[in-house]
């Protein structure tokens, strides 16, 4: 089949002829061929012949690079490349500290990384629990970017009113205050700017008939404590020595992350909300304590989710199968999970009925395999996870950053040669 | 075994951290002899490994482990100098790092740990180490073991690169090299030149075993 001639004439045609297949996966009906999508993180910079500083940084450059390589590789859906790379600017104007990047703590030609530490103490679980919005002002907000430092001065909010708040104006004159506000807006108006940028390109790709892969993003609350918080040592320790306070923070954390994700997705052109899992993995904790600590406060999340109109697009980092019969308790045909190790026959067998797949040619492959490697794999999920429908073809983890070229493009040819 | 002695390897294997250092702190108030002390500890942290082989226990449980051992080692350990003998030989040399362009070092502290705690002599050269101080550290410390770590998929081209490294300086035949890391699998292997991968820190203490010990 010319790839060419998959899509109908016409941006909107072809726009809806993509969406059609893609939530034909979804609710697990059985779509013309299975789709394919593309994510990536730094591999466009690679395709493009730029720095990953250059990616972070340059808006332009960027979009470009990435309307070839989409035009080249026709994926069924996309996820955005600013939203998930463009974020250098806006990160130098807050002075974020939760990272090292190009140009801050690494070289012009690796990711970003984000830095494995304790933002959270301990012993600050009950601030968190009592006034979650104190917390952050007070304590978490100066600690993850400098420029937040002046907002530790505006404690005790809720005791400021009538007379007290009147009063108490004069606190928005500290020199530390409006040098930090100075800064938010500053950085506001270049996470604008950015976002202008993201939403012309997202625009341009529409017409061309591309649909967005995802909208917002949330997490699960226990990596949300688990990565942004205590740390990873710190959450495993809390697991022993803080079990009921963890509990209750997670279920806390979980009313904010919701309704932060349903806020943002109502202005996304995606319903699909991305939540990458970074702790559900087999080898992390036992399937007791997979019960206990990480799967109550996401099923809520999830179901929240759905209930407010969205698709959980959840991607299963690492190896998750004895985890598999626990996360099919959820709504039929309403979710995508993906999986990055875990076997998708597997997969299949146990979810087929109820939650739409994607994934998983290996990140090793696409590095350092062949394109008959790749398409040999392809050729495999295809013909056995995608039988029945219910099934997208992506990496394992999208498209690695270092990626070999011809292997992507064999990976995206083979949705287009081969049949269920 | 006295049945104080196995009440603190029990307290140990079985997360028991408050009654655990309690014990422990009680026997040294009681002049048992401190070096006895970390022995029980080893002892308790071998049945911890075994639980972790068998999948009863997982990361958070070998990480509070290491926690109420680092804990008990800081009282124990000052004790020691004061008594003749000093601690017992290490069982061999090993040095780990996480290879450079990754920022990532749970896993690998993780390993260290193990294989500090089961006797070895580890060096851990902390993160985003450049190929050039992995071969200079070689030199210097002369492992029989080298643990490379990374957890992105650019850490592929680092090892490789590293391995590369400590070939082209004539030092590759005078160790093993093992890889560990998320994205780690066979073909990673391969492509690295490593002589072994692990999915996980008890998969490293087997490596470190069976090519030091014999």
């Amino acid at each position: 089949m010319d790839e060419k001639a998959v899509t109908a004439s016409g941006g909107a045609a072809a726009y809806a002829e993509r969406m059609k297949r893609i939530m034909d996966a979804v609710e697990l009906r059985q779509p013309d061929r299975v789709p394919v999508a593309f994510f990536n993180m730094f591999w466009l910079a690679r395709y493009g012949g730029i720095s990953c500083r250059e990616a972070m940084y340059n808006y332009e450059r960027l979009a470009e690079i990435a309307r070839r390589a989409l035009l080249e590789l026709q994926p069924d859906v996309y996820a955005h490349p600013h939203l998930v790379t463009a974020v250098g600017p806006v990160m130098d104007k807050i002075g974020y500290l939760q990272m090292q990047w190009p140009g801050h703590g690494t070289g012009d030609n690796v990711s970003y990384q984000y830095l494995d530490r304790e933002y959270m103490k301990a012993e600050e679980y009950e601030d968190y629990l009592f006034d979650p919005t104190g917390f952050y002002l007070a304590k978490y907000l100066p600690r993850v970017a400098a420029e937040f430092d002046g907002l530790a001065r505006l404690q005790n909010l809720p005791g400021q009113y009538y007379f007290s708040l009147i009063l108490g104006m004069h606190r928005y004159a500290d020199r530390q205050v409006v040098g930090a506000l100075a800064a938010m807006r500053d950085a506001g108006e270049e996470a604008r700017r950015m976002l202008t940028h993201a939403a012309a390109f997202g625009k341009e790709m529409a017409d061309l008939g591309f649909p967005q892969a995802q909208g917002p993003t949330a997490n699960a609350p226990f990596d949300y404590f688990g990565d942004n918080f205590r740390g990873s040592k710190g959450i495993m320790l809390d697991m022993y020595r803080r079990k009921d306070q963890l509990i209750a923070a997670m279920d806390k954390a979980g009313v904010f992350i919701l309704r932060q994700a349903c806020a943002a997705g109502v202005r996304s052109p995606s319903k699909f909300v991305f939540i990458p899992i970074h702790w559900a993995f087999d080898g992390f904790m036992s399937l007791a304590q997979f019960k206990v600590f990480f799967w109550p406060s996401f099923r809520k999340l999830v179901v929240g989710l759905i209930d407010g109109g969205f698709i959980p697009l959840v991607l299963w980092e690492g190896d998750c199968t004895s985890r598999l019969e626990v996360i099919a308790d959820i709504p039929r045909g309403k979710a995508v999970y993906w999986f990055e190790r875990t076997d998708l026959l597997r997969a299949k067998e146990v979810l087929g009925g109820t939650v739409c797949l994607r994934g998983n040619v290996p990140a090793s492959m696409l590095t350092t395999g062949t394109p008959a490697d790749v398409d040999a794999c392809c050729r495999g999920l295809i013909e056995q996870v995608g039988r029945d429908g219910g099934f997208i073809l992506d990496g394992g983890i999208g498209i690695p950053d270092e990626a070999k070229t011809e292997n992507v493009r064999a990976m995206f040819e083979a949705a287009r040669k081969y049949q269920p | 075994m006295i049945e104080n002695e196995k009440q603190l390897v029990e307290a140990i294997s079985e997360m028991r951290e408050e009654e655990a250092f309690a014990l422990a702190k009680a026997m040294l108030d009681r002049g048992e002899d401190p070096i006895r002390v970390l022995e029980l500890c080893r002892e308790a942290m071998d049945i911890v490994g075994k639980r972790f082989e068998r999948q009863e226990y997982f990361l958070p449980e070998l990480v509070l482990a290491g926690e109420m051992i680092e804990n008990i080692g800081a009282i124990a350990k000052p004790l020691i100098q004061e008594k003749s003998g000093g601690e017992a030989k290490k069982l061999g040399r090993v040095l780990i790092g996480t290879v450079h362009g990754d920022l990532h070092d749970i896993g690998k502290n993780i390993v260290t740990f193990m294989l500090d705690i089961n006797g070895f002599e580890v060096k851990d050269i902390g993160i985003d180490v450049p190929v050039a101080k992995f071969v200079e550290e070689i030199r210097e410390f002369k492992p029989a073991v080298v643990g490379l770590s990374g957890f992105l998929t650019l850490a592929f081209d680092s090892m490789k690169e590293t391995v590369q490294a400590i070939e082209a300086a004539g030092l590759r035949d005078r160790m093993k090299i093992m890889i560990g890391g998320g994205q780690v699998d066979e073909a990673v292997r391969n492509y690295t030149g490593a002589d072994a991968y692990g999915s996980n820190a008890v998969a490293a203490l087997t490596l470190c075993r069976q090519w030091i010990a014999g």
